[in-house]
């Protein structure tokens, strides 16, 4: 019997992209999709890509939220705060839960706290939720009842850090620096006038060169203190790509670098090296990503210096939020892990 | 016949018909490879055209 799915909150970028993937899901069926705004119109008034065709699907209608019923699995992708202050609410609902907020992704209320400016809604429940990167929290994601969403430029920031770090490579005593650049759909699907189209094409912005609160989550996964975000928003709709400047502990060569990177990506399966001697794409590139669960990971060394550099390309709508929340899916009820996330993206686009 | 990348340490196999001075890639780092010698079987880095990357 398929799994019955609702999604609270479906008329965003992310709700949208849920919905793209769970509909190809063979293990899923979607229940209800909810959204206040739009509850009556069909999704492919919001998410244009999602119109059913002739023999297909029937077309899906959103409901509003206070018509939510009791299924199998609640998606939740609602903005800041409110999945936290009506988890009871969802949980008498469905007994899975997956959040694809930030509202549960830090375990310590007090590191809560200091990046979001506000005391935690309900601490009794950051305990009971996963981190939902598979790339880390796998065995514990198996058969939970609540898994977290990510952030995105966490994921892309913690899955170039993370060989670094299990490798026991980082020099600690020294800051980290990850400069991560970001598309505009990280905004989410409301406008303002910094995205109004003159102020925003071609525009490559600073927007957050210190202080992202995705820093507590790289702190929380990598346990690296002295690590540094800048977030810089640059011409794409999708994709995210971090670049972490790291000091290596001692002497190391570029094998060094392949021997901690290439077990890490072989335990992983949307986890892939990228770096070529030649071509066009040597290192990550998240324009090749875009619709695609995968993270490629690069890097390069300054032997003279000691410093490495470790590139990681996402889409962040998908292995930044909706993708890594589907691969929780299948970990959590028992699928295989790729169901529904095999795409590799589209080259050219 | 079992190889080692010298780029990168990847080991992988090549076609046991493969003949000394045969360019080989590294299926890992795309390392393009002259097959230096059978044995034991030997890979060197293959000299490469510079691109314009850039510079």
């Amino acid at each position: 019997m398929a799994l019955r799915v609702s999604i609270v909150g479906a008329s965003g970028y992310v709700g949208g992209e849920l919905l793209r993937l769970l509909l190809s899901h063979p293990e899923v069926e979607i229940a209800q999709v909810t959204s206040g705004r739009n509850a009556g119109k069909y999704i492919h008034s919001v998410h244009p890509n999602l119109r059913s065709g002739a023999g297909g699907r029937a077309p899906i209608q959103f409901v509003h939220p206070d018509k939510l019923e009791a299924c199998d699995l609640l998606f939740l992708a609602l903005p800041h705060g409110e999945a936290a202050k009506n988890i009871e609410k969802y949980a008498q609902l469905a007994p899975r839960i997956i959040d694809c907020s930030a509202d549960f992704r830090l375990k310590d209320p007090d590191l809560y706290r200091r990046w979001y400016g506000e005391e935690h809604p309900n601490p009794a429940w950051l305990e009971r939720f996963v981190y939902g990167l598979p790339e880390v929290t796998r065995e514990q994601l198996r058969g939970a009842n609540y898994a977290s969403g990510v952030g995105c430029n966490a994921t892309a920031t913690n899955l170039a850090l993370l060989p670094l770090v299990k490798a026991g490579l980082v020099d600690t005593s020294r800051p980290i620096v990850v400069e991560v650049k970001v598309g505009s759909s990280e905004g989410g699907a409301g406008a303002s006038e910094s995205s109004h189209h003159p102020e925003r094409s071609g525009a490559v912005r600073s927007f957050a060169p210190v202080g992202h609160r995705h820093t507590a989550e790289v702190q929380q996964i990598t346990q690296l203190e002295n690590v540094h975000l800048s977030i810089t928003s640059v011409e794409l709709v999708r994709g995210a790509l971090a670049t972490a400047h790291v000091f290596a502990n001692r002497p190391i060569s570029e094998k060094d670098l392949w021997a901690a990177y290439r077990p890490f990506a072989k335990e992983q399966p949307f986890v892939r090296i990228v770096k070529e001697r030649t071509g066009i794409y040597r290192f990550p590139e998240p324009k090749i990503l875009a619709g695609s669960n995968y993270a490629d990971i690069g890097f390069a060394l300054d032997e003279a210096s000691g410093r490495i550099v470790s590139i990681c390309a996402i889409d962040n709508l998908m292995k930044g939020a909706a993708g890594s929340a589907v691969q929780c899916l299948n970990l959590m009820c028992g699928f295989e892990e790729r169901t529904a996330l095999e795409f590799t993206g589209l080259h050219p686009i | 016949m079992n190889v080692t990348c010298p780029e990168c340490s990847a080991e992988f196999d090549i076609p046991a018909d493969t003949m000394t001075g045969e360019i080989v890639s590294c299926p890992e780092c795309g390392a393009e490879l002259e097959v230096v010698d059978l044995d034991p079987p030997t890979l060197a880095l293959a000299p490469e055209v510079e691109e314009d990357w850039g510079e």
